[in-house]
C-alpha cells in the first residue's frame, strides 16, 4: 500500500510544455500566481483561464488527471467558500437572512472569487510539478539560486539535499514495509485501536527505521566522498539547462499574458 | 598500483593502545593483477579497503596508490580518482533518482566538461551491460543491476583500480554471478586492476593472487591453488575451502593419487578420469 504514493505527480510526456526549461516553467509559475492575486473581474478570470486551459491543452496531459489533483484540497475550496460567504461584511441590506446568519452580496461575490483563485492556483502548480521531472525541478531551482549564493544561500546543498530525499523515498518507503511486516509477523498491530494506541504502535517502526535511515546516510556519505564528491565548488554537470526558442515563445506568451492581466 | 609498507592501523575510538585492527600489513599489487582478499568477519579486511581509498588514514606505516602517498591530504581526490571503490549496500551508494544521472556524479564531481561526461557515461553503462537501463530510477532495478550501476558509476571516472568491499555480500545467487561476470570482464578485458573483497570463497578461484587476513594480519599469500591446498590452515582461522578442493583434499588424504589442488569441477573430474 505505501508503494502506491508517489512524489511530486510528473506526468511523462513529449508536449511542448514539457519540454520547455524548468528554469522558466518555474518563473512563469511564479508570476501566474501573482497574477492570480491581481486580477479581481470576473472577465479578467476568463483571461487566466484561457491562458491555463490552452497550457494544459499543450502539454497534452488529460484534463480529468489535472482535476484529480483538486480532490485532496476540496474540503478546503468548500471551507473558504463557506467561511467567505458568511462571514463578509457588506454594505447594503442582506441578501439572505435567518436568525443572525446573515448573507451579504459582497459575501457571495467574495467566496465565488475566492473558490476560483484557489482552484486555479492548484492547476496552475500542478502543471509545473505534472510537466517537469523532479531532477529538472531541483537542477533548475539549483540555477535560480545560484546568484543567492552571494549572501550565504547553499544553493548547490539545497538541491543536493533534495535529489537524495528524492532518490531516497522509495528505499525508505520499501523498508517502512519490511519493518512492518517483521513487526506484524511479531503480533504487532497498527490496524486497531484508537488515535493513541495506533500512535504508540509506531513507535517500534519509526525506531528502527531511524536507525537504518542513519546508518544508510552515513554510508551514502562515504560513498559520495570515494566519488571525489567534495561540495558544488569545481563540480560540472552531464546535463546543461538551455534555453531554447520555445522558452523565448513562453517568455513572449507569459509577458503578454501579465500585461492583460495588470491592465485588467 | 597498490603498495602498504608496515601498515598499522589502530580506529580514532579504540580505547586500547595495542589493540590495532591492521598489524603490519605488507602487500604490493601490480597493475592489471586480480587480487582477492578473503578473511572472516573482523579480520580486517574492510578496513584494509577504506584505507586504501583514503577513508581513514594509516596509524603507523605507508599506503602509496600509484606511487601517491594515501596520508598527504593534498594528494587524497587523485588518490581516490585512481583507485575507485565499490561498497557493499547498493542501495547506499546510488546518488541520483536516474541511472545514468547517477553514473555522471563522480565525472560531475571531476569538473570535467559536459560532452566528455555524457562520452564517459555512456561507455561505462555500455562495459556493464546496463546501456538499456539509461533512463530508468535506480529502485526499479534488482541487486545484481543496482551494482553494476554502482560499478558503471566508479568506471565512468577511469580509475586505473576498483577496489570492491564485498560487493555480492548482499545480492541472490544470481546477482552474484552478474557482478562476478562484470568484474572478471573488467580485469580481461580493460586490464584493470581489481582488488575483491570478499568471504565467498568460490569467488576467489579466479583470481590471481590471495590474501588471507585473520586478526588484522595477513596470515596466507598466493595463487588460489597454493592457497587452498593449505586447508588446515584455513580451517583453522575459521574459512572454508571450496568443496571441490576440499573433496579432492579429502580424497587424497585417504590415499588417492591426486594433487589435492583443484579449484574447478572440471579439473577435479578430468584428474579423477585419469586415475587407474
Amino acid at each position: 500500500m505505501l508503494r502506491d504514493i508517489t512524489i511530486g505527480q510528473y506526468y511523462a510526456s513529449d508536449s511542448v510544455i514539457h519540454r520547455m526549461d524548468p528554469r522558466f516553467k518555474i518563473v512563469a509559475s511564479m508570476l501566474y500566481l501573482v497574477s492570480l492575486f491581481l486580477v479581481d473581474q470576473i472577465i479578467a478570470y476568463l483571461a487566466v483561464v484561457l491562458f491555463i486551459g490552452s497550457v494544459i491543452k499543450l502539454s497534452r496531459v488529460p484534463v480529468g488527471y489535472v482535476l484529480k489533483g483538486l480532490k485532496p484540497i476540496f474540503l478546503l475550496i468548500v471551507f473558504a467558500f463557506v467561511i467567505n460567504i458568511f462571514l463578509t461584511p457588506g454594505q447594503g441590506s442582506p441578501v439572505f437572512e435567518v436568525g443572525f446568519i446573515k448573507i451579504y452580496a459582497e459575501g457571495i461575490e467574495r467566496a465565488f472569487f475566492m473558490a476560483i483563485r484557489l482552484i486555479l492556483l492548484i492547476i496552475g502548480t500542478s502543471m509545473l510539478t505534472l510537466t517537469t521531472s523532479p531532477i529538472e525541478l531541483t537542477d533548475g531551482i539549483e540555477y535560480l539560486l545560484n546568484p543567492f549564493k552571494k549572501i550565504g544561500l547553499p544553493a548547490h546543498e539545497l538541491a543536493m539535499m533534495m535529489t537524495i530525499a528524492l532518490r531516497f523515498i522509495p528505499t525508505l518507503l520499501e523498508e517502512t514495509d519490511k519493518i512492518m511486516k517483521a513487526q506484524m509477523a511479531r503480533g504487532a498491530d497498527f490496524e486497531s485501536g484508537n488515535i493513541m494506541n495506533r500512535a504508540k504502535a509506531l513507535i517500534p517502526l519509526l525506531v528502527p527505521l531511524f536507525i537504518s535511515a542513519f546508518r544508510r546516510a552515513d554510508e551514502l556519505a562515504m560513498a559520495m566522498e570515494a566519488r571525489c564528491y567534495k561540495g558544488g565548488e569545481g563540480r560540472t554537470r552531464m546535463k546543461v539547462l538551455k534555453y531554447s526558442v520555445l522558452d523565448l515563445w513562453g517568455v513572449g506568451i507569459v509577458t503578454l499574458y501579465m500585461a492583460i492581466c495588470v491592465v485588467m | 598500483m597498490i603498495v602498504t609498507e608496515n601498515l598499522y592501523f589502530r580506529y580514532a575510538d579504540e580505547k586500547d593502545e595495542n589493540c590495532f585492527a591492521l598489524k603490519n600489513v605488507n602487500i604490493k599489487i601490480k597493475d592489471g593483477e586480480f587480487v582477492v582478499i578473503i578473511g572472516h568477519n573482523g579480520s580486517g579486511k574492510s578496513t584494509l579497503s577504506k584505507l586504501l581509498n583514503g577513508i581513514y588514514y594509516p596509524t603507523q606505516g605507508k599506503i602509496f596508490i600509484d606511487q601517491l602517498d594515501t596520508s598527504d591530504e593534498s594528494l587524497i581526490w587523485e588518490i581516490r580518482k585512481r583507485a575507485g571503490m565499490v561498497f557493499q549496500n547498493p542501495d547506499n551508494q546510488l546518488v541520483a533518482t536516474i541511472v545514468e544521472e547517477d553514473v555522471a556524479f563522480g565525472p560531475e564531481n571531476m569538473g570535467l566538461s559536459s560532452a566528455e561526461i555524457r562520452l564517459r557515461v555512456d561507455e561505462a553503462l555500455d562495459s556493464v551491460s546496463m546501456g538499456d537501463f539509461k533512463r530508468k530510477p535506480p529502485h526499479h532495478l534488482s541487486g545484481g543491476q543496482k551494482q553494476r550501476v554502482a560499478i558503471a558509476g566508479i568506471l565512468a571516472m577511469k580509475p586505473k583500480c576498483i577496489i570492491f568491499d564485498e560487493p555480492t555480500a548482499m545480492l541472490d545467487p544470481s546477482g552474484r554471478k552478474e557482478v562476478m561476470e562484470t568484474i572478471r570482464y573488467l580485469n580481461a578485458h580493460d586490464r584493470m586492476t581489481v582488488v575483491h573483497i570478499t568471504h565467498f570463497m568460490d569467488e576467489a578461484v579466479h583470481a590471481d593472487r590471495i590474501l588471507v587476513m585473520d586478526e588484522g594480519e595477513i596470515v596466507l599469500e598466493g595463487t588460489p591453488k597454493e592457497v587452498f591446498s593449505q586447508v588446515d590452515t584455513l580451517k583453522s582461522i575459521g574459512l572454508d575451502v571450496p568443496q571441490v578442493t576440499l573433496l579432492s583434499y579429502e580424497l587424497k588424504k585417504i590415499g588417492f593419487d591426486l594433487s589435492g589442488e583443484n579449484l574447478t569441477v572440471e579439473e577435479l573430474v578430468e584428474e579423477l578420469c585419469q586415475l587407474k
